[in-house]
């Protein structure tokens, strides 16, 4: 990063012919003096913003640095330079020590060289900069501000700007512009602000108006903080909620309506991001211009192939297990086993790389610190699309009213006319086609690899058994309920023993109403 | 009594076992020499006893599944508990003579701990780490057995339950703040009541003491199907609203089954652990739970001897398997639930019994 930005400032600065020699003591000391001596060489060769300058930092980072007797030497490819004058030195001295580079010294180049950024042209590289800066600036950068400040057009850079130029009021010793920093504090929503208010905000703050003041500053940075973390603790459980949502959904169907046990859920989950895999992949061959929507085609191919592989499963194994679930429970683990090795023999056991469209990357950040991804808040928009089309699919349309006389009365329903057979298979391929759109959706966010059903299957039987089977609203509770319930226990316990207590809270609910939170009611004894 | 268990023939075999677990495999192990086409290796007595361990996990499994129709995708985290249980003995016994030469088990010295965590307490004493192997499943299963007994959660809704349960110990025994290795497990076990374990003696008497325990586990469960209990737990199994309608409380005979069936387990999952010298989470992987009802269905639900040939069947493939073709080993096992399930509900078993009668 630092030998980047040093070449990034060293082309952009680059005119030759400046002035070439360079303070010798400070070269000296940058070389052979000791930590605070070599800081402060290090601030005042980046303050100069001599091209020189920057060519020898950027040689005392990389380790290319070496002194011979008195004499600072600059030696690349063997070739040696002398670091002030810049004239070259041959042949090399016999006897050089290397100057040796450590992680602080990195730090306050890497500082020194953001100063120096906020002039540049490029509005992305100021933006960096201050970024930079705002959690934490050197006092010797004071000047370096203002003057930024004066120069800055751009209304954002110019507001991150003024805090930073706060931040440093805040050391001075004038009251009034120290005050006067605190309340331009109190606007800020940055952690770095609320650590650097908690000392002046502390009882050992000799002026006591600075003290109150920062006191209330203190307040409103922790409270719009606090509403922060809130607001993204909430997002990204409705984030997981929706993607236990896509995973259970076809479970829901293919369990909750049908009453089969279908272990191999999670593979058709993995075949949907495969599919999505190689649509990527032919676009990308085909079709490099129009990348960027190669999700419209992913989507329904998805659906597609994961709905014909359901259907062959159907017709070829579940058919002759129906009124045995626990068979079908192990057949079906049988199938996903050979499913999950199928994958393996064709595309390997390493996963495989699924790019976004550029309009799912990056993020909107809606408060400092908070970043929600695009890809994320697609994915919560595509879930609530599902959603609505599969209620629409089964309340309004003929497949739909077949589906729910098939679950609730299967003899009855053939007595009157509905082909049971044929309305299983159907109803099995649109499970498993939900199955197919939760892997496109997922393939978007992690890892696409043979092992990726496994990992969701347990979740998504959770969510149908919690939720109750015969009904979508159980399940859209469920995985909504779950998902917050996860992301909430995590944030004070851990990932790990949150999906403990999660579980544990599962078996104990089951134990209490074992038909899931929304039960169709019957009168069944044994059901 | 004995001839209730069984008939003159069915003794007969038993004893033959016996036979070839208590003297032949011994003498052919011990007493012939390496290089005699008849030796067994030390390969083939670990890999002996490790089957015959998972034997005794497939008949536990065929009593609460193929007897009390309760289909447990958990047994595996039953086995890995008494297994842990064991291994924590196993780990005292290594005393100093660990990486770091210091009388307590590496990963504890690694993670900067001073104390043994109190799950370990009195652990460097034998007896009381038997009596874990026992208590710790069998106290377990009781407590979630008698909840889902008690709001009488059956069928698959129990499976997918006991599977939740056993993935949840996984990622709890995963972390390791949980005390019991991390991810790493419990391995490198030298002794054994001060006894080195890698001795072919000793190997040879865990063999033995594994197949004693297997042949003793056959005959109670024998001894249980045949008495009027065995009768009761059928008719569970078939009609449980009738057999509670006759005044039968339900709720006991399934609990007994299931607890007895998880302290097999346990037993087996001791033994186990000297035998292949390494106990880690993905014991209780989901995965590990499933394969032990495919042994189970392999062999044949419903009678004591299907579960044993079943185990040997599918685990003598797997070994032969993933030496010579690994990357088709799940293909295999794979078609063996598929197939196992749509054309052999009764296993091996009513495959034999079919034929006697054409």
């Amino acid at each position: 990063m630092v030998r980047f930005i040093l070449i990034a400032l060293a082309l952009w600065l680059g005119a030759p012919g400046a002035a070439w020699a360079l303070d010798a003591t400070t070269i000296t000391k940058l070389a052979t003096g000791d930590g605070d001596e070599k800081a402060a060489a290090v601030t005042s060769l980046a303050a100069s913003g001599d091209p020189r300058a920057l060519d020898v930092l950027k040689a005392f980072a990389d380790g290319e640095m070496q002194v011979a007797g008195n004499q600072v030497l600059i030696v690349r490819d063997g070739k040696a330079v002398d670091a002030v004058t810049g004239a070259s030195v041959t042949p090399l001295p016999e006897s050089r020590d290397d100057v040796v580079v450590n992680n602080r010294m990195r730090g306050e180049i890497e500082r020194a060289m953001a100063g120096l950024k906020l002039l540049s042209p490029d509005r992305a590289t100021r933006q960096a900069a201050v970024k930079e800066l705002e959690s934490g600036a050197e006092d010797s950068m004071g000047p370096l501000v203002k003057k930024a400040l004066a120069a800055e057009t751009d209304p954002g850079i110019k507001e991150s700007l003024l805090l930073v130029t706060a931040q440093l009021d805040l050391k001075s010793s004038d009251k009034a512009a120290r005050i006067a920093a605190v309340k331009l504090l109190a606007s800020s929503s940055s952690p770095a602000v609320k650590t650097m208010l908690i000392p002046v905000a502390d009882p050992s703050e000799p002026d006591e108006d600075v003290r109150n003041e920062a006191r209330g500053a203190l307040r409103m940075v922790e409270s719009r903080l606090a509403r922060a973390e809130l607001v993204g603790l909430a997002f990204s459980g409705v984030s997981l909620g929706s993607i236990l949502l896509l995973a259970a959904l076809g479970l829901a169907i293919t369990y909750g309506l049908m009453g089969v046990i279908n272990m191999a859920h999670g593979e058709l989950i993995m075949i949907g991001a495969y599919t999505t895999y190689l649509v990527q992949n032919l676009f990308r061959s085909q079709w490099p211009g129009v990348f960027d929507w190669y999700l419209a085609l992913a989507v329904p191919a998805s659906f597609c192939i994961s709905a014909l592989v359901g259907m062959a499963l159907e017709r070829s194994v579940i058919r002759w297990l129906y009124g045995r679930p626990l068979e079908t429970l192990l057949a079906t683990w049988g199938i996903s086993l050979v499913l999950i090795q199928g994958v393996r023999t064709l595309f390997g056991a390493q996963n495989v790389q699924v790019e976004n469209p550029a309009f799912m990357s990056g993020g909107l950040e809606i408060l400092a610190g908070i970043v929600l991804p695009y890809s994320r808040i697609v994915i919560i928009g595509f879930a609530a699309v599902v959603l609505v089309a599969m209620g629409l699919l089964l309340a309004k349309t003929r497949l739909g009213l077949f589906v729910r006389g098939v679950t609730q009365n299967r003899a009855m329903a053939a007595c009157v006319g509905v082909p049971t057979a044929r309305v299983d298979t159907w109803a099995f391929g649109l499970g498993s086609g939900l199955a197919g759109l939760a892997g496109c959706a997922l393939s978007q966010i992690g890892n696409v690899g043979p092992d990726l059903g496994q990992s969701y299957i347990v979740d998504s039987f959770m969510v149908v058994v919690l939720g109750g089977v015969g009904q979508l609203a159980g399940t859209v509770y469920a995985a909504l309920g779950l998902g917050f319930a996860n992301k909430l226990l995590e944030s004070w316990s851990g990932a790990v023993l949150a999906k403990i207590a999660i579980l544990v809270f599962i078996i104990v609910f089951i134990q209490k109403r074992p038909q899931g939170m929304f039960a169709l009611k019957g009168r069944a004894v044994e059901s | 009594m004995i001839s209730r268990l069984y008939g003159p023939r069915g003794w007969i075999v038993l004893l033959c076992c016996a036979a070839v677990v208590f003297v032949v495999f011994p003498v052919l192990n011990l007493v012939v020499p390496e290089g005699n086409p008849l030796h067994v290796t030390a390969f083939g007595v670990t890999l002996g006893g490790k089957i015959m361990c998972y034997m005794i996990v497939a008949i536990a499994m065929d009593l609460v599944w193929g007897y009390a129709g309760i289909l447990s995708l958990g047994h595996g985290l039953f086995f890995a508990l008494g297994g842990y249980a064991f291994g924590m003995y196993l780990m005292r016994q290594i005393h100093a003579d660990g990486q770091y030469h210091v009388d307590m088990p590496d990963f504890m010295v690694f993670l900067d701990w001073k104390q043994f965590p109190w799950a370990w307490w009195n652990s460097d004493s034998f007896l009381w780490c038997v009596f874990l192997v026992v208590a710790v499943p069998g106290l377990l299963a009781f407590v979630f057995g008698y909840f889902a007994f008690r709001s009488r959660v059956k069928g698959v809704y129990f499976s997918i339950i006991t599977q939740a349960l056993t993935y949840a110990a996984m990622l709890l025994f995963f972390r390791n703040a949980t005390g019991f290795g991390g991810n790493n497990g419990f391995t490198d076990f030298k002794r054994i009541l001060e006894i080195p374990v890698t001795t072919p003696q000793m190997r040879m008497a865990l063999f033995a003491i594994t197949g004693a325990a297997l042949i003793a586990t056959l005959l109670l469960g024998r001894f249980l199907v045949t008495s009027k209990f065995g009768r009761v737990l059928a008719a569970i199994r078939d009609a449980e609203a009738r057999v509670m309608f006759c005044g039968y409380d339900t709720l006991w005979y399934k609990l007994f089954v299931w607890v007895l069936s998880a302290i097999l387990c346990g037993i087996a999952g001791a033994l186990y652990v000297p035998q292949v010298g390494i106990i880690n989470p993905s014991e209780m992987s989901p995965a590990n739970s499933i394969e032990i009802a495919i042994w189970t269905a392999v062999g044949g639900r419903g009678s004591l001897v299907g579960p044993i040939i079943g185990t040997g069947i599918v685990n003598g493939a797997k070994s032969i398997f993933t030496v010579a073709f690994p990357e088709y080993w799940l293909y295999v096992l794979g078609l063996i639930f598929i197939l196992v399930t749509l054309f052999l509900p009764e296993g091996v078993v009513g495959l034999a019994r079919r034929w006697r009668k054409a």
